[in-house]
Formats: C-alpha cells, sequence, structure tokens
C-alpha cells in the first residue's frame, strides 16, 4: 500500500509544530492554576480582547494550514516505485484549488475579464489587432462583459446565503453553551437551566458575556465574508493578478504563513535568550550580570538593520554554494525564512531581557525569596518555583506586544531585500514587486492594496489583542494578579 | 450650622463606579464633621475604614473609578463640591492644604525645594521676586529647615527634612485648612515627634485648622481637640479628646483601646476584636459592627443606629446612647477575655543563641571598574545572647541595621566578622547541609505580609516547601498533615491550603508566613516587625499567637520592632540598636523603666501617647566618619571625651549593659 502523498516537513514547519506543542502545555498550565485563569478570564470578557482573538484565530487557520506540506505522488507505471514531485504543496493549497493553478499572462485588474495590457491578437478572419484579450480563466464562463455584474451579485448573494446559516449554526452554539452554564460564568452564578431564551436574554445584555458577544459578531461577519469569497473567488481574481499573472488573492494568502511564522518563530528563539540571560543577569548579579549587561549594551549599539543584513547576505551565499544540501526548492527558501527569524531572535532579545533583569532584581530581595533562602532551598528551586512564574505576565505581555512589530518588520526588510526568499510569498516581497509598476499609467493598485490590508487585517487585532491582555495582566487594573 | 472660616462636611457619600451597578460600594457613606479654625481634629479608624477617600473627596481629587456620591463641604462660605474646577483649583493648595504619607512622591524630584515653594508661592500669592525670595525663607523657618535646603532637591533630604519641605510648600498658600493624611506613618519614633511638635506649633502659631488622618491612637491623644472616630465608611464617635481618652463610649472604640498592647497589661492576654472589618459591598442590615460588637443585642441586627449625642458632649452612632442593652439580652457582654493571665514558656536556663562580635560591611562601589572606595557598617560588632522561651525585642530607627543583623545570623547575609552560636553550634563555617539543618532551628517572620507570600503558589506548597527542603524524610501524605495542623495552630482551616495568598487578609497572610516558619519546627524565631503593618486590632491578634506558640513550643524570640508599648508588653530583654551597634541592653520593665542611655531617652520620650516632650536633641544627619562616640552629634549629654574614643560597653547591676562615658558602673 503506498500513500498518493508524501507529508514533508521544514524546519519551520518543524518549529511552528514545537511552538503549537508549548502553546499547547502553557494553556493546560493555565487551566490548572486558578491565578493564571483569572487574567484570561479578564482578556475573555475585553469587548476589543475577543474581537480581536477570533481574526487572530482566522489568520491562524490559514497559517496552520498552509503548513501542513506533502508531496504528491507522479503517476508510475505499476510494479516501479513511487516517485513524487519535487513541488511541495501544502493542505491550504489543495484546498484553494483553482486559485494555484489559474495563472493568467499578466497583470490583471481585480474581478476583470480583461489582461491590463493590450495583445496583438488574430481574430477569427484572420485580421490582427491590438486589444485587451480576455482572460484564461477570470470570468472565463461569461459571454461578454454585460453579464459580469449579475453573476458577481449572484455568486455574492449565494455566499451571503451560506455565510448566513453558518452564522445562524455558530450563533446556535453559542446560546446552547451559554444555556448550559459553560459560559463564562453565567450572570446567575448557577450553571444550567438558563432555557433558550434566557441564555438569548443573557448572551445579549449581561456584561459579562460582552466578550463572547464582540467575538460572535466578528465571526459572524467573517462567515459572511468568507461564505462571500469562497463563491466569488473560483470564477474571478477577486483581487486581480501580477505581474507573472499569479491570482493576488492567493499570495495574500500564502503571505499569512509568512508573517505568522516571523511574528512567532522569532519569539520562539529570542524567549529562551532573553529568559536565560535576563533572569540570570538579575539573580545572580556581581560578574555574571556585568558580562551580560555588556553584552547587551554592546549588541544594542550595532545598528539592527546592518546586523540583520550582513547576517542574511552570509546565509544567501551559503544557501547559493550548497545546494546539494536542499532536495527541493521550497527547503531551501523555507531555510531562508528560518534564518531569518534567527537572526531577528538574536537582535531582539534585548528589551526583554533588560525588563526582566530589572524585575529578577527587584523580586531576588523580595521577602519570599529570603524566606525561601532560609529554608536552604537550592538557587535553581528558587528560579524555577519563585522567579519565573512571577515574571511570566512580563513575558507574555512583551510577546505579544512584539508580534506585531516583527511582521512589519518582515515587510521592511523584504523591501529593502534582505528578508525572505524573492521566491516566498510574503507581504513584503507583494510590495517590492508593485513597487515597480507604481509609475505605470495607469496605476497597478492592487497589490499594494492586498498586502496593506492584509498586513492591517492581521496587526491592528494583535495591538488591540496585546492591548487587552496587558490590561489583564497588569496588576493595578483590579484584582490582584 | 456654618461657621466663620472652618469646615464642615454633611453626609458625605464616595461611590465605586460598577460596570453592573447593582451593588453600591461606598468606601464612605455619610460622613458629618467639623473642623473649627485653629482646631486639630484627629480623623481616626482602621486601614480600609475610609479615612483618606474622605480627605480626597474634600480635595476633589477622587482616583479614577470613584466618585462624589452625595454630601456638601462648606470652607467657610465657599461650598467646595459647587465649585467650578478652575476656582477648586485656586482653593486647592491655597485655603486648602493637604499633605500625604509618602512625601517623596508629592514633591518633584527635578527641582529644588526652594523652587517648589516658589511656585506656590506664584500660584496663590503673586508675590514680586524680593517678597518670593523672603517668604521662601521665613517658610523653610517655619518648618525648621535651613535656608540652604532651598537649594536642595528632594532625593538629598532625609525623610522627616522632606516631610518638612512639603509642610513649607503646603503653607505658602496660607491654608485655612491643611489636611494631613499620615504624615508621619512612614518616619521613626524620633522625627515623627518633631513632625508633630512643628504640625502642633504652626497650627496655634497661624490659627489655621488642621485635620490629622492617623490610625494610632497614641498619635491622636498628642494631637487632638477632637477626635472623630470611624468604622466601615462611617463616623461613629465623635468626642473631644479628654472626654473620648477618658471614657470612650462607642463600643469599637472601647475594643480599639482594648487591644492596645502596654507595659501595665504584661502577661495578660489582650483583647481580641472577632472577625475583621467588613468587606466594601456588605449590604448592612443593621449597626455596621455589630457581627463584631460584643454587646450588640438583637435590635442592633435589625435597625441601623443613627448618630445621637450623650450629655458630655459625646456623639456616637450606637443604640446604646437611647436605651440601655436589654437584661435578658444573648451574648456574653464585656469582658470575655481582659485579665486572663497568658501561660508564660518556661526559660531554660541554657542559652539558644549566642551572638559575638557580629558585623556585616557593605563595600561601597563607585565608577566604572567598581572599585571599592568604603564600607557601610551596617552592623559593627554585635554581641547578644538568647535563652530558649525567651523574648528579646531589638529596637531602634530605620536604618540602624536591625534586619541587617537578623539576615547576618540566618546566614542569608554572609556576616563580614564575628560569630553566631546556635544551640552550642557554631555556625560560621558550616554550609552545604550541615547549614541546611542547622537552617531547621532558625526561621524569619518579615514585616509586609504582601511581600513575603510567593503570589503564585497555594498556602499548602507554601507551607510544604520549606517541609521539602528541611525534612525530605517526611512523606507525601504527612506532610499534608503536617500542613493541615500548622494552619490549625495559627488559627486558620485546613481548607487554606487550597487557596492562594491574595484570598487572605494582612492578618490572615502574616499568620501563613508565621505558619510557614514553623513548618520546620525551628527552635529560634526572628520577627521582623511581624505586626507594623497590621491594625491594631490584628497585631493583638498576632501578638497572643506568637505568646501561646512560645508558651507551648519553648521558642525564642528575636523580635525586631519600633513600637515600644509593644515591647513593653512582650519583651523580656530589650536591646537598643545605634548606627550598627548595641548602644543598651537589658531586662525590659527595667530598662523601660530606667534608661541609661541618652538614644534610650530619646526614643523613649518620642514615642507617641506622652504628650511630645520637648527632647534636648539635634536632629538625624549625615553618618559622620570618625572616631568617638556615633551618637555624639545628637546627644545632649556628650562631653569632651566623646567625640575622641568610642564608649566601651560596661555591664551594670541587673545585667543591664551600656555603651555611654557618662554611665560609669557605681
Ligand atoms: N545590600 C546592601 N548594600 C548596601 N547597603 C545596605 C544593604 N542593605 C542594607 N544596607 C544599609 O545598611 C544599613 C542598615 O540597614 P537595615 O535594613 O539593616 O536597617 P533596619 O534597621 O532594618 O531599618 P528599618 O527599620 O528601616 O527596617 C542602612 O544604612 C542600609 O542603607
Ligand atoms: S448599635 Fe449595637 S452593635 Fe452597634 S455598636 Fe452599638 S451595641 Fe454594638
Ligand atoms: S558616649 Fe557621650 S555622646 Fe555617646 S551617648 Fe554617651 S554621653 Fe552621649
Ligand atoms: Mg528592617
Amino acid at each position: 500500500m503506498t500513500l498518493s502523498f508524501r507529508p514533508e516537513i521544514l524546519w519551520s514547519d518543524a518549529l511552528l509544530f514545537l511552538l503549537l506543542a508549548a502553546l499547547a502545555v502553557f494553556a493546560w498550565q493555565v487551566g490548572r492554576h486558578e491565578h493564571l485563569r483569572e487574567p484570561w478570564r479578564r482578556v475573555g470578557r475585553s469587548r476589543m480582547g475577543m474581537g480581536a482573538a477570533v481574526l487572530l484565530a482566522a489568520y491562524a487557520l490559514v497559517g496552520i494550514l498552509d503548513s501542513l506540506h506533502f508531496r504528491p505522488a507522479l503517476p508510475a507505471e505499476p510494479g516501479q516505485p513511487v516517485h513524487y514531485a519535487a513541488e511541495v504543496h501544502s493542505v491550504l493549497d489543495t484546498l484553494v484549488g483553482p486559485l494555484r493553478t489559474q495563472v493568467e499572462e499578466t497583470y490583471s485588474a481585480p474581478l476583470a475579464l480583461h489582461l491590463y495590457a493590450k495583445e496583438t491578437m488574430e481574430l477569427p478572419d484572420g485580421r490582427q489587432v491590438r486589444d485587451f484579450p480576455r482572460l484564461k480563466f477570470g470570468g472565463a464562463h461569461l459571454a461578454g462583459v454585460e453579464a459580469r455584474a449579475g453573476d458577481i451579485a449572484g455568486h455574492i448573494g449565494m455566499g451571503l446565503l451560506a455565510g448566513g446559516v453558518a452564522s445562524a449554526l455558530a450563533l446556535g452554539l453559542a446560546l446552547v453553551f451559554v444555556g448550559l452554564g459553560a459560559g463564562p460564568q453565567g450572570p446567575s452564578g448557577s450553571p444550567g437551566h438558563l432555557g433558550i431564551t434566557g441564555a438569548w436574554s443573557a448572551l445579549s445584555r449581561s456584561s459579562s458575556l460582552a466578550g463572547l458577544r464582540a467575538g460572535l459578531i466578528v465571526l459572524c461577519l467573517l462567515l459572511l465574508l468568507a461564505a462571500a469569497v469562497i463563491q466569488l473567488a473560483p470564477h474571478y481574481h477577486i483581487l486581480g493578478t501580477d505581474k507573472v499573472g499569479q491570482d493576488v488573492f492567493y499570495l495574500s494568502l500564502k503571505s499569512v504563513r509568512t508573517g505568522l511564522l516571523i511574528g512567532t518563530l522569532t519569539t520562539l528563539i529570542m524567549l529562551p535568550l532573553a529568559l536565560f540571560l535576563g533572569v540570570a543577569a538579575g539573580y545572580y548579579g556581581g560578574r555574571a550580570d556585568d558580562a551580560i549587561q555588556y553584552l547587551y549594551t554592546t549588541l544594542n549599539s550595532i545598528p539592527g538593520v546592518l546586523l540583520i543584513a550582513s547576517a542574511v547576505l552570509v546565509a544567501q551565499v551559503y544557501i547559493e554554494t550548497h545546494p546539494e544540501l536542499f532536495d527541493t526548492a521550497a527547503a531551501r527558501s523555507d531555510l531562508r525564512l528560518v534564518f531569518l527569524c534567527l537572526i531577528l531572535g538574536m537582535t531582539s532579545w534585548t528589551g526583554l531581557a533588560r525588563l526582566l533583569r530589572g524585575e529578577t532584581l527587584k523580586l531576588r530581595e523580595m521577602d519570599y525569596i529570603q524566606a525561601a533562602r532560609a529554608f536552604g532551598i537550592s538557587h535553581l528551586r528558587i528560579l524555577g518555583r519563585h522567579i519565573l512564574p512571577n515574571v511570566a505576565h512580563l513575558v507574555l505581555i512583551a510577546v505579544v506586544i512584539d508580534f506585531s512589530g516583527l511582521v512589519l518588520a518582515e515587510a521592511v526588510l523584504s523591501y529593502v531585500g534582505v528578508g525572505v526568499d524573492p521566491v516566498t510569498a510574503s507581504w513584503g516581497n507583494m510590495i517590492n514587486g508593485a513597487r515597480l509598476e507604481l509609475a505605470r499609467e495607469p496605476i497597478v493598485w492592487w497589490q499594494l492594496a492586498a498586502a496593506f490590508v492584509f498586513m492591517f487585517a492581521l496587526v491592528l487585532p494583535a495591538n488591540l489583542f496585546a492591548d487587552s491582555v496587558r490590561e489583564a495582566f497588569d496588576p493595578r487594573a483590579g484584582g490582584q494578579a | 450650622m456654618a461657621m466663620n472660616g472652618g469646615l464642615s462636611v454633611r453626609g458625605l457619600r464616595v461611590a465605586i463606579h460598577h460596570e453592573g451597578g447593582d451593588r453600591a460600594m461606598r468606601p464612605v457613606d455619610g460622613v458629618d464633621f467639623e473642623v473649627a479654625p485653629g482646631e486639630c481634629v484627629v480623623l481616626l479608624g482602621e486601614s480600609g475604614c475610609g479615612k483618606s477617600l474622605t480627605a480626597l473627596a474634600l480635595m476633589r481629587l477622587l482616583p479614577d473609578g470613584l466618585e462624589l456620591a452625595g454630601g456638601q463641604a462648606r470652607l467657610g462660605d465657599t461650598d467646595l463640591f459647587a465649585l467650578p474646577e478652575q476656582d477648586m483649583r485656586r482653593v486647592r493648595g491655597g485655603r486648602l492644604a493637604m499633605i500625604f504619607q509618602e512625601p517623596m512622591l508629592s514633591l518633584n524630584p527635578v527641582l529644588t525645594v526652594g523652587q517648589q515653594i516658589g511656585e506656590a508661592l506664584e500660584a496663590h500669592r503673586h508675590p514680586t521676586a524680593e517678597q518670593a525670595a523672603a517668604e521662601t525663607s521665613r517658610l523653610l523657618q517655619a518648618v525648621g529647615l535651613e535656608d540652604r535646603h532651598g537649594t536642595s532637591y528632594p532625593f538629598q533630604l532625609s525623610g522627616g527634612q522632606r516631610q518638612r519641605a512639603l509642610i513649607a510648600t503646603m503653607l505658602a498658600g496660607e491654608p485655612e485648612l491643611l489636611i494631613a493624611d499620615e504624615p508621619t506613618t512612614a518616619l521613626d519614633v524620633t522625627v515623627q515627634a518633631q513632625i508633630l511638635r512643628l504640625l502642633k506649633q504652626l497650627r496655634s502659631e497661624r490659627g489655621m485648622g488642621l485635620l490629622l488622618i492617623t490610625h494610632d491612637l497614641d498619635v491622636a491623644r498628642d494631637m487632638a481637640d477632637r477626635v472623630v472616630v470611624m468604622y466601615a465608611g462611617q463616623v461613629v464617635e465623635v468626642a473631644s479628646r479628654e472626654a473620648l481618652y477618658a471614657r470612650p463610649f462607642h463600643p469599637y472604640t472601647r475594643k480599639l483601646f482594648s487591644v492596645l498592647p502596654s507595659a501595665h497589661q504584661r502577661h495578660e492576654r489582650l483583647e481580641h476584636i472577632p472577625g475583621s472589618v467588613p468587606p466594601l459591598g456588605t449590604v448592612f442590615t443593621g449597626c455596621r459592627f455589630a457581627e463584631r460588637c460584643a454587646l450588640a443585642w438583637e435590635r442592633c441586627h435589625a435597625e441601623a443606629p443613627d448618630s445621637q449625642t450623650l450629655d458630655d458632649g459625646h456623639v456616637a452612632r450606637c443604640h446604646l446612647v437611647s436605651a440601655p442593652r436589654p437584661e435578658n439580652a444573648a451574648g456574653a457582654g464585656y469582658p470575655p477575655e481582659t485579665g486572663r493571665k497568658t501561660a508564660e514558656a518556661e526559660q531554660v536556663a541554657a542559652e539558644l543563641l549566642e551572638v559575638t562580635d557580629l558585623a556585616v560591611h557593605f563595600p561601597i562601589r563607585k565608577g566604572l571598574l567598581r572599585r571599592t572606595v568604603g564600607q557601610v557598617k551596617a552592623v559593627d560588632g554585635v554581641s547578644l545572647s538568647l535563652k530558649r522561651g525567651e523574648t528579646l525585642a531589638l529596637v531602634g530607627e530605620s536604618g540602624c541595621g536591625k534586619t541587617t543583623l537578623a539576615k547576618a545570623v540566618l546566614r542569608l547575609i554572609e556576616p563580614t566578622s564575628g560569630s553566631v552560636r546556635l544551640e552550642g553550634t557554631t555556625l560560621d563555617r558550616l554550609d552545604g547541609n550541615a547549614l541546611r539543618v542547622a537552617r531547621a532551628s532558625m526561621q524569619i517572620v518579615f514585616q509586609d505580609p504582601f511581600a513575603s507570600l510567593n503570589p503564585r503558589m497555594r498556602v499548602g506548597e507554601i507551607l510544604e516547601e520549606g517541609l521539602r527542603s528541611l525534612r525530605p524524610e517526611l512523606h507525601r501524605g504527612h506532610r499534608a498533615d503536617v500542613v493541615a495542623g500548622l494552619l490549625e495552630k495559627v488559627g486558620l482551616g485546613r481548607d487554606a491550603a487550597l487557596r492562594y495568598p491574595h484570598a487572605f487578609s494582612g492578618g490572615q497572610r502574616q499568620r501563613i508566613a508565621i505558619a510557614r516558619a514553623l513548618a520546620v519546627e525551628p527552635r529560634l524565631l526572628i520577627c521582623d516587625e511581624p505586626t507594623s503593618a497590621l491594625d491594631v486590632s490584628v497585631q493583638a491578634q498576632i501578638l497572643s499567637l506568637l505568646q501561646d506558640l512560645q508558651a507551648g513550643q519553648g521558642l525564642g524570640y528575636l523580635f525586631i520592632t519600633h513600637n515600644l508599648p509593644v515591647v513593653g508588653y512582650l519583651a523580656h530583654r530589650v536591646a537598643v540598636m545605634y548606627r550598627g551597634r548595641i548602644v543598651e541592653e537589658g531586662v525590659a520593665q527595667d530598662l523601660m523603666g530606667r534608661p541609661l542611655h541618652p538614644y534610650t531617652n530619646l526614643l523613649l520620650d518620642s514615642a507617641p501617647g506622652r504628650g511630645l516632650p520637648e527632647v534636648a536633641a539635634a536632629p538625624a544627619g549625615r553618618p559622620e566618619a570618625g572616631v568617638g562616640c556615633s551618637f555624639a552629634a545628637r546627644c545632649p549629654m556628650a562631653v569632651a571625651e566623646c567625640a575622641q574614643a568610642a564608649p566601651d560597653t560596661s555591664t551594670l547591676a541587673g545585667g543591664r549593659r551600656v555603651a555611654c562615658h557618662r554611665v560609669v558602673p557605681e
């Protein structure tokens, strides 16, 4: 029995799964400890936080689907060993099927039927004309431009209908959830027996469910939008095509993974460094402190962009001179992505480390640490049981806040040309590509706009979410943390 | 009843913004009082009863989330709550001024004291430059600072000097009323006495009203013309000082007096106020104090009492004013516990702790290379001894090295020299496992119950931590039993083990901290100001607990405190510390009754509740490096000899030890 595909785990996939596992462990820990759960409950009650969380979850879903990679089997003679394609696909590629394969000649505007450039065409009667040719795929089923508006409206209508059904389903689930009292503390305090009307009035009014309400609203809007897009996208290039005719919507979706990876993997690399060095400097003091402070002061005084640029160039040269190390193109560009995360991580740990050093310095003198020392408890245990849990909220806040900064940093670096591999789909690369066409008349605006909208829709909720996390974990914002 | 000048407050209410809005949370709930010009009114109450919020409401400076929910306040003929904010800004710091507990937070750290006084003058009196300079220097003098302090930045001043500087800026607007919110709580007794004297003197010189907020009954006795006692957001009693201290009427006030420890009550059990202050948001049907009142009867639970005036001018909010307590009412009435003797621990002759010539010097490092340029001699040759079952009190001003000494005994700080013997074992060179074993015999309870428990651990885990480390032979089930037993011993239920520290009040946390220390069955317990962060009613509970534990287990206590009544009540012997040295040591009653060292004298005279006698002593200055007695700069008895050689410690009759040239063994 042979599979029709072979799973392929790229470096970045492996790291991403590691991160997800770490998150799962963290969530489990939070669930077990009341004092850890409480601030998250506060996040759950915040309208801003939950609305943003739904959007972020949608992005995360796209990113994870795009990280399940495989190589399809090539058709093989019976009896022959199966060969697999050199091209690596992801589950997302399969799901969006036609978007990837429907490649036009060159630019076309969103929802257009014709190319954006004139070509010389031969008419059936043999005459040659220069005109905008019809697209091969976009709206190919239509007879002419006149039919387009009605067709689009029809698809959107169908989509909204499907989205409406899905939203109603989500709403129903939420009602059951609230009705069973499983929601974040039903208003009556007693679980169960709310009944459907009770659940409805609780969901629509109770202030403790404001977060859930906001999340639901965002979810419903998102479902409507997604359903409409799903209806429309197979028949049109809803965000147009780029220079080589690739669907911009597809590229934007693929860029989600890149953005998320940069935002999260960098953290994965930066975190151990910052935690270890920051806490060690604060706790042990003396020579260790001097050395670590010297290290980050030095690092901080080198301009970050220069450091990143030179490191990326070194990596690029290495990759190019060792082609035998990579059996697919995807593996090669993936390594560069991982390397970019690595170098970003190496340069961005200093801020958090400094913060942790200060906090540890303060904690070290706390009476409960002195009491623990009076019990003769070892330094490692003190670090693990007393210091780490008490700086965890700082780490969390820093990580969430850094995320959006890193996503933007990728865009800037790719634009300058020291970011991810030019063949990797990323918002930075999209902007870089669009830059060249901005001078064109009429202007090719959709590539830039798509990258901008997608990035904005990630960074804004990330910032809002970071805000509500910080508020929830801020000890001054009511209730002992 | 508007007065000429003076403040009159009627029905003041402060509410907390609350999302649901279903439960009204009113930390201040209908407060009435007056302050006549030139009068000092003390607002007295335990933490959380709404004293500070009352003051902030008057200033219209309530923090976010709180709002004025009713009432009226008139200063002279101005209705404070009706003024537009712009006019209020002129009143604030002008006719109505306020000083806070922590002067560092109220002074701007980047402006000199003179500049800040000048700013205040500018805002309220628009003087010319010469006038301003003259007035600034006059104000500095008025608060006992010198002109040169005008050019100092706040961080260059000591705590007491900062408080003086703050008072000077507040006087700049020539206030009719000065509100002082715990102005001396962060200060040493000696400095506290100076500041209180200053306030008293300014009040009579300038004829301004003074509203002093404090939790300290002794401070109130020294300062007040009238006392307003608050409980759970309401005024429960108003009386002139004489009337209040002679015959407190309200059951709460009476309880407050009875829980104060003092030397007279030695060997007697302190009274308790059962329960604790009702949490915010409690819905009251009857008297707010009913749950804790020993005299409460049915009516108290059903009907809220009004403020009523007694014949002697007392105003009290209690049903007892109008009606005597029914004969047949249930409940024990007074006094359930007073007069009961405490059990005394047997003092075995065996020495528990012997400290010989212990010194801790902290290096002062400067510059890039962190070279050592000098030393802070935080502890400078201290010798002490303690028997089993004995309490040795260690008293002295802040920064004299008490905590450092304690930590050095525990080897939390490595001593520079000297030796510590615990039950005959010398600890100096122990390390690793041997030190761990020794640590089981000595433990510490810290001052701040909010900093001494890890907020991320359950109480059970906190208590088990020491057991795991120092008694690893216990298996899990047994450990849980030990923890439950400990919790019961300190008066908490065994279910406390499952909760986190933030679920407990300050007093309960201190009990947990004590239980943690007891877990490893120490023989020596060092208590570093264990009750100074607690309310008096809670302090009484903790002191009783400590006494019971001592009687039961023969614990030896090294009890660090600055509260002299507690020393008189609890300690067997007292050691007085000044700048890293023990200047006097002796049996508690003897030493407190007949102090020999000038510094001990100063400390005792500065203690509140003695009417603030004028003490002849220079204010505490910076440490001067040099030979001679370290107290010489402040000592009223200093002679030429004192500046030349440090006095030796001489032992007098009765085991008293004193280090002073003027005290010679007869
Ligand atoms: N780690 C340290 N490094 C340098 N100096 C220190 C250190 N710890 C304490 N000191 C200094 O040692 C002196 C004694 O401090 P210590 O904390 O023992 O005083 P204390 O008597 O306990 O005061 P308080 O009543 O305020 O608690 C002070 O001058 C303090 O500034
Ligand atoms: S009214 Fe009753 S409960 Fe309240 S203080 Fe008076 S006697 Fe006690
Ligand atoms: S030795 Fe001199 S200066 Fe020191 S306390 Fe005694 S009399 Fe005062
Ligand atoms: Mg101390």
